[in-house]
């Protein structure tokens, strides 16, 4: 397709020339002189997060999963300038420091919750705020959640007093390709910049299945798993054809030629990204039999698929995920809603990992998304009554460290380590009991959420004025 | 593959199907455990519970074990009543998206009181046995609203092993009075109203062998017949609303036609109008995950609902799933539903009554079914600890006596896949 103006080609698909950069120079410039080299911002909305106001804070006495598998029970976690200091038995608290008894309480990594669609499916859930599935286009790879969230969503406090310090907000699985994911720290804030956690990768949600083939069946396909592949390996193919013309530019300048940029394509760049390894693909795919296909997909084309989301019949081939280093993001019990969630089992969660593949739990849900740990701890309770036996505190990681991995934001949270963000909950009880609750939440050493001070529980902006305001929630 | 070995995977699948049949009504004892009976006795430390076919017998701590019963020893485990959930579609819907495999809402129906759920209940649902393998024995089977405000009849049915599941037909009338109700009304609360209180006066003139009067009556026969009962106050109507000004008007209701009986379903905002459905003798069922203004007629949804309400001296029951207040393959979480209902204010007692004897006692099954007391039906279930606790689950449940073996198709798919590297491919693990 030819472009004439830049108008046009936005208008038309989105597809921008090279115009975006101004400076490219037009064709038959003077030999021997290039033109400016053409790139490519990786980071134009880049994030404002700032952490909130913290106090050098030493909990103790209190029983600590830390997030990678250890238990310390009696023991004391130090946050000093937004950073744990120190976790172990005997910590003095620095001078000034707010000390916290911790007795009879549990401390845990904040959870990370992978997979939500907290800000583009806000509450209230009216169709006005229906923006998290760009229904257009099997392949939308050029949409950005982060372009849709809204920061105001009430949903984002709930979460918080569930213990969510991030969370990576998805697309849908409308599309084959449903866009670009970002991963947000779980703060209150004026807008999505403000919440956006700080050099965090982007990820690219895919779909498989029912979705894709049930949406496009009567829009021009697909309208089969057969079209769902055909469609993802059509635009790998082009993806990798674009990848070539921007390496070929990019070796050509280099070498002292006046090489002219190639047209920029929103939806390829994301797709080069992927290519390029800088982008994570999380892919939306209840099936075994699919996801290794998928597998295949990906050797094939040269890409790595971070996560499978859902991931219900995971459990069929966890030995195959452990053996491609590709982690299942998945429920507890979520089943029979549609025919590839027909075959899932409670026993899922641990059953991936004790086959030593990346378990991981995660919401896909406003509701689901305020109790993780009670997720993890009904997997933990259906893995025990089955003969596999699993540590609390392994199983904790399924909530922080894994999603953190999975999302390239393991150096900085979800283990509380020395040096990581003080993304930190104080629990009531254990948390694997139904009757433990979320009693403060620190994120980056700053207390976000306080279960038994008003004043630091967030009322979000719609909620002012409204039926129930400022309640218990 | 050699034939010998299939040979010895079949002889195994046998040995395993005849073991699953082989549940049948017989003489139980329960010993040793700590039996909430949810009635007057109260809890029992170290208590017997006697199951003679499918009645319980007797209950107590001094209670002789006749030597033709088997015991089950349960020793340091807690027993109580199977659980009921009083909002669900288990038994009618197989795949909630696959639509020939569901039958609980008659969208294109030319009519709405009359639909009657139970025809099209199948007790081989394989979400029957995924439910009451983690102690849930009973449940109501709720429809859902077509052209109508009337969804139609809901059923209680128990979730034994067995041909026949219903236990009331009729059990209550489904009617939507909050958003969906305006919409289906033609697009406001107030045409529902009009809708539903000229449905009362045509049934009560067909009641009568009356005309409804002039012109052309706006219900047809099925469904002035179908709302007789309601009217009557035979049959209790289920009203799904939440916003609390929707509620005053069902208050008002109540008030118009004292003989009504009314439950609730959802009353997301109920905690505000507590006292008066007190007063007015109207219990709720809720989802106590509810705390979030999903759209404007929840904005004063709050986990403290269930609570709230109950300190206010108003019945209440706990149901729900994943999704919401109406589960298909999700009735299981009611425990955790409850649970959490406790973490947030309701005492523990209370909850365990709203998921067992009061759900019996709104439906009004509670002379047969609620509680562990001689003379009732024998649904009892042996949990390995507190059964509102997330990692606590079922080690006997038993329904009418049967007692039911922990077998699920989803407990089977796990034994089939628990271990990738088996000697047999996997369709011969059975």
């Amino acid at each position: 397709m030819r472009q004439k103006t830049c108008m046009s080609v936005v208008a038309a698909m989105a597809v921008l020339a090279g115009c975006a950069s101004t400076t490219a120079a037009p064709d038959g410039d003077k030999k021997g002189e290039q033109a400016a080299k053409v790139t490519i911002d990786p980071n134009p909305y880049p994030s404002t997060y700032q952490p909130l106001p913290s106090e050098a804070t030493l909990i103790t006495n209190v029983n600590i999963y830390d997030g990678k598998g250890g238990m310390i029970q009696n023991g004391s976690v130090l946050m000093r300038g937004g950073n744990i200091a120190a976790v172990g038995n005997d910590i003095a608290a620095p001078a000034g420091a707010n000390v916290i008894n911790g007795q009879g309480k549990w401390v845990t990594p904040g959870i990370i919750d992978v997979h939500s669609h907290l800000g583009v499916y806000a509450s209230p859930g009216v169709q006005a705020h229906s923006d998290g599935n760009e229904v257009t286009s099997p392949n939308t790879a050029q949409v950005w959640a982060e372009h849709a969230v809204w920061p105001h969503d009430p949903g984002f406090g709930r979460a918080l007093a569930g213990g969510v310090t991030s969370l990576q907000i998805l697309p849908g699985s409308a599309n084959l390709f449903g866009g670009r994911s970002v991963t947000l720290k779980n703060v209150p804030a004026r807008t999505m910049q403000g919440m956006k956690f700080p050099d965090a990768p982007y990820g690219m949600k895919m779909a498989c299945g029912e979705n894709p083939k049930r949406v496009y069946a009567n829009r021009g396909g697909p309208g089969s798993r057969m079209g769902n592949v055909a469609g993802y390996r059509a635009a790998w193919a082009k993806a990798a054809d674009y990848k070539k013309q921007w390496d070929d530019y990019e070796k050509d300048y280099t070498a002292g030629k006046d090489a002219k940029a190639p047209k920029r394509d929103l939806q390829m760049e994301t797709l080069k990204g992927v290519l390029d390894g800088d982008i994570r693909v999380h892919m939306h795919c209840y099936r075994a039999d699919e996801m290794v296909v998928m597998l295949d997909v990906a050797k094939e084309f040269d890409y790595k698929i971070t996560s499978f989301q859902h991931a219900v019949e995971s459990y069929k081939i966890a030995d195959i995920l452990a053996e491609n280093d590709v982690c299942s993001a998945m429920w507890a019990d979520w089943w029979g809603f549609k025919m590839e969630a027909y075959d899932g089992i409670r026993e899922n969660i641990p059953f991936v990992h004790n086959a030593g593949a990346c378990a991981i739990v995660h919401s896909d849900s406003q509701v689901g998304i305020q109790r993780l740990n009670q997720e993890a701890a009904k997997a933990l309770g259906y893995a025990r009554k089955a003969g596999v036996d699993i540590s609390k505190a392994t199983a904790w990681t399924w909530l922080s460290l894994n999603p953190a991995k999975s999302l390239g934001i393991a150096d900085q949270t979800g283990s509380l380590e020395a040096g990581k963000d003080a993304d930190v909950v104080l629990w009531t009880a254990d948390p694997f009991s139904v009757y433990a609750k979320a009693e403060k939440v620190f994120v980056d050493g700053a207390l976000i959420f306080d279960l038994n001070d008003p004043r630091r529980q967030p009322l979000y902006d719609f909620e002012l004025g409204q039926p129930g305001e400022g309640d218990a929630k | 593959m050699k034939p010998m070995k299939m040979f010895r995977f079949a002889a195994v699948a046998a040995l395993g199907s005849l073991a699953v049949t082989a549940a049948q009504a017989e003489k139980i004892a329960i010993t040793g455990g700590t039996v909430h009976t949810m009635g007057d006795a109260g809890v029992i430390e170290n208590g017997i519970v006697l199951i003679d076919g499918a009645t319980i017998r007797a209950v107590g701590r001094n209670v002789e074990v006749p030597g033709d019963y088997r015991v089950i020893d349960a020793t340091g485990k807690w027993v109580t009543p199977g659980l009921m959930s009083a909002s669900s579609t288990i038994g009618i819907e197989e795949v909630s998206a696959v639509p020939g495999t569901v039958d609980h809402t008659a969208r294109e129906a030319s009519f709405g009181a009359a639909f009657d759920i139970s025809y099209g209940l199948n007790p081989s649902a394989t979400n029957i046995p995924v439910t009451r393998i983690e102690g849930v024995t009973r449940a109501v089977v709720i429809p859902g609203t077509g052209k109508s405000i009337f969804a139609g009849q809901a059923a209680v049915i128990h979730l034994g092993d067995a041909r026949d599941i219903l236990v009331k037909p009729g059990a209550a009338m489904g009617v939507d009075l909050g958003e969906g109700g305006a919409g289906t009304a033609g697009g406001a609360r107030g045409a529902a109203w009009v809708y539903l209180e000229n449905a009362f006066r045509e049934a009560g003139a067909y009641a009568g062998g009356r005309a409804p009067g002039f012109g052309e009556p706006m219900l047809n026969a099925l469904d002035a017949a179908a709302l007789v009962p309601v009217i009557e106050g035979d049959m209790p109507l289920l009203v799904s609303a939440d916003r609390a000004s929707d509620l005053r008007q069902i208050l008002r209701l109540k008030k118009r036609h004292g003989d009504l009986k009314i439950i609730l379903l959802g009353a997301s905002e109920g905690w505000m109008v507590g006292e008066e459905l007190a007063a007015a003798d109207i219990p709720v069922i809720l989802f106590p995950f509810a705390n979030l203004p999903g759209n404007f007629e929840n904005l004063g949804a709050t986990m403290r609902n269930a609570a709230r309400l109950n300190d206010a001296g108003v019945t209440i029951a706990i149901a729900g799933g994943n999704f919401g207040i109406r589960t298909s393959h999700n009735a299981r979480l009611m425990r955790q539903l409850a649970g959490t209902a406790v973490a947030n204010g309701l005492p523990w007692e209370a909850a365990m009554a709203a998921v067992t004897v009061n759900p019996a006692r709104i439906f009004g099954i509670d002379d047969k079914y609620g509680t562990l007391e001689r003379g009732k039906e024998a649904d009892v279930v042996v949990w390995d600890g507190d059964p509102l606790e997330l990692m606590v689950s079922p080690d006997a449940v038993i329904i009418r006596g049967q007692d039911i073996p922990l077998v699920s198709r989803q407990t089977k798919l796990r034994d089939r896949y628990m271990n990738l590297q088996g000697e047999a491919p996997f369709a011969y693990r059975k």
